[in-house]
């Protein structure tokens, strides 16, 4: 029985499945918001803390298109600055929460035995606080911003990843293709590091994904609570935090955009991720 | 006997792992670089008394073990130390806002289980039609929307645009308090009817196509009575099992939710406290969070072969 390893058929899934549109969009989607990141200031029609006493609140205008804020600062501009610490943040905690868990769960699913138990009881106890309470704590021990919590949330993320990692490689262990390269002499070491780790290495990055829209939205949540990043800089949980008191006002613009703009990229990324994981689940069965 | 030696076991194993969490908890504190008196008395005067304080209630002249000790004995006793803003006992701080936050989980608990359920019942019963397919795709929607980002949408409709409720603070008590925590209730349930309405469907889609149902169908009982003993009964576990997973979330998203509404729960009150550096306070109440997760998980754990005994059967096979 020769099956194809996992990789040979993800790169084969593709053709089995036309891309479809909510897909591509949503690609475009998550593009569009990271060029706007990482040019803001070259395509930002304003620089997002100057004040402009002249436009308190002024709705969507040919000047400003999605308006300004209570201190008539220019809400896109600030929404092209504020993608950086949104985007940012995420993409570190899902980087290092994913290497640290593949570590870990390749430890235990590989080593098995009382590092897989040890391992195990610690998951069990990570996962018995929430990942934003983790980071709460964190800022109340290291102080307020972006460090901290993306830190703890990296460890907090960690567990799920070594899980699902541990689950892969335990399964992967007793296939055929292991057993032939042992009886070659390659070491454990070589076998788990180069020819184990890039057959679980898709489903791990599917689920990962899917992590950044988590992450992406508890870290505007913290800033929401004002314990992230720190007002004046612009942030879309900080704006929403700062707009909270215009609400009641009727100035629903400054807070709307930035909450719109969080849902918009969890789903794309969301989106991305489900049509990931199908497909590398497609390429299993 | 072998349920009793169950039970002792998962009893062994919370409190191993409440211990575990305890210790996370305190030694955060040595995390931090410098002098505790320091990092503890952040923001505020060092004043001799303020210092005396800090040092006698975490027993700073002891070893950090004693220091443990002490505050564990603390805490079996209710004694949660002082907090530095409110200069009051944390156990009196908490108990005033515990209310407020109790009655949100509850309402909140109450709308989570009913549209969760119905959600995924009557996706469930109708699956690969049209209205499964509407029910996912709202419930899919509906899970995309943080729960910050809801409560600034129900605030601008349905407080400042439609005026239907309030938007500010938890009422006078009674009717006048549920009708205060009727938008944030929804804002905090909104993402957990999701979780709950998904695996509602799933359970019950999986149980519909076992061979025990069509047999049901087959005797010519009624489909109400066989979906009633024979589907959802047999569906219920993993539904069970996600709704303890819930706790800790609902908890922590009640921190945004209080926040957001301003309502003088303990999680605003978590917030508030990491902001105005009271650490004894942000202690107690992420040491109280742990802690309902992992007993309601546990009682959920030791419930299991009373309402599904197919479980026990099956860990008695093993």
């Amino acid at each position: 029985m020769t099956t194809p390893t996992l990789a040979v058929e993800v790169l084969r899934a593709p053709r089995a499945h036309p891309a479809n549109a909510t897909f591509l969009v949503s690609i475009g989607v998550v593009a569009l918001m990271t060029l706007a990141a990482i040019f803001a200031p070259f395509l930002a029609p304003y620089d997002p803390d100057q004040v402009d006493l002249a436009a308190l609140h002024s709705g969507p205008t040919p000047a400003h298109w999605l308006g300004t804020d209570a201190l008539g600062r220019d809400i896109l501009s600030r929404m092209m600055f504020g993608a950086r610490t949104a985007l940012l943040g995420p993409l570190l905690v899902v980087v290092s929460s994913t290497v640290l868990g593949i570590l870990l769960g390749l430890l235990a699913g590989w080593r098995g035995g009382w590092i897989d138990a040890v391992l195990g009881r610690i998951f069990d106890v990570v996962f018995a606080f929430p990942s934003l309470l983790i980071a709460i704590m964190a800022v109340a021990l290291f102080g307020k911003g972006l460090v901290a919590p993306v830190i703890a949330m990296s460890i907090a993320y960690a567990p799920f990843v070594a899980r699902l990692t541990r689950s892969l490689v335990a399964s992967e262990r007793s296939r055929p293709y292991v057993s032939a390269y042992r009886v070659q002499g390659f070491s454990g070491r070589w076998i788990a590091l180069r020819r184990v780790l890039p057959n679980v290495t898709p489903i791990i990055g599917a689920q990962s994904t899917l992590n950044f829209g988590y992450v992406l939205a508890e870290l505007a949540a913290l800033s929401f609570l004002g314990l992230g990043v720190q007002p004046p800089t612009a942030d879309w949980g900080a704006m929403i935090n700062e707009a909270q008191a215009g609400l009641v006002g009727g100035y629903f613009l400054p807070a709307i955009v930035p909450a719109v703009a969080v849902v918009i990229v969890v789903v794309a990324v969301n989106v991305i991720g489900e049509e990931l994981s199908d497909r590398i689940g497609g390429a299993i069965a | 006997m072998t349920a009793l030696r169950r039970v002792a076991g998962k009893l062994g194993a919370l409190l191993l792992t409440l211990f575990l969490a305890s210790l996370l908890v305190f030694f955060s504190r040595f995390l931090v670089p410098g002098d505790p008196i320091r990092f503890l008395l952040r923001g505020r005067q060092p004043s001799p008394e303020a210092v005396a304080q800090v040092t006698e209630q975490y027993g700073l002249d002891l070893p950090p073990w004693q220091q443990y000790l002490s505050w564990v004995a603390g805490i079996l006793q209710g004694d949660f130390g002082r907090s530095l803003q409110y200069r009051q006992d944390v156990s009196t701080v908490i108990g005033e806002r515990l209310p407020v936050t109790v009655g949100l989980v509850v309402m909140a608990g109450s709308l989570i289980a009913i549209f969760g359920l119905i959600a995924g019942i009557v996706a469930a019963l109708n699956r690969g039609r049209m209205l499964d397919r509407a029910t996912l795709t709202g419930l899919t929607a509906l899970g995309a929307i943080p729960s910050f980002v809801g409560s600034i949408v129900l605030i601008a409709v349905f407080a400042v645009q439609l005026g239907w409720f309030p938007s500010f603070g938890s009422g006078d008590g009674g009717i006048d308090t549920v009708y205060h925590l009727v938008l944030p209730s929804i804002a905090l349930a909104s993402v957990f009817i999701v979780l709950v309405g998904k695996v509602t469907r799933s359970s019950m889609v999986e149980q519909l196509g076992r061979e025990h149902v069509e047999v049901a169908t087959s005797r010519g009982l009624k489909r109400g009575t066989v979906i009633r003993r024979h589907v959802f009964r047999n569906a219920i576990g993993p539904i069970l099992t996600v709704s303890g997973l819930l706790v800790a979330g609902l908890l922590v998203a009640s921190s945004i939710v209080e926040s957001a509404f301003g309502l003088a729960g303990i999680g605003s009150l978590l917030v508030q406290s990491v902001d105005r550096l009271d650490f004894p306070v942000v202690q107690a109440i992420v040491l109280l969070v742990v802690t309902a997760f992992v007993v309601v998980n546990a009682i959920i754990d030791i419930l299991e072969p009373w309402i599904d005994p197919r479980s026990a059967a099956g860990a008695g096979a093993r």
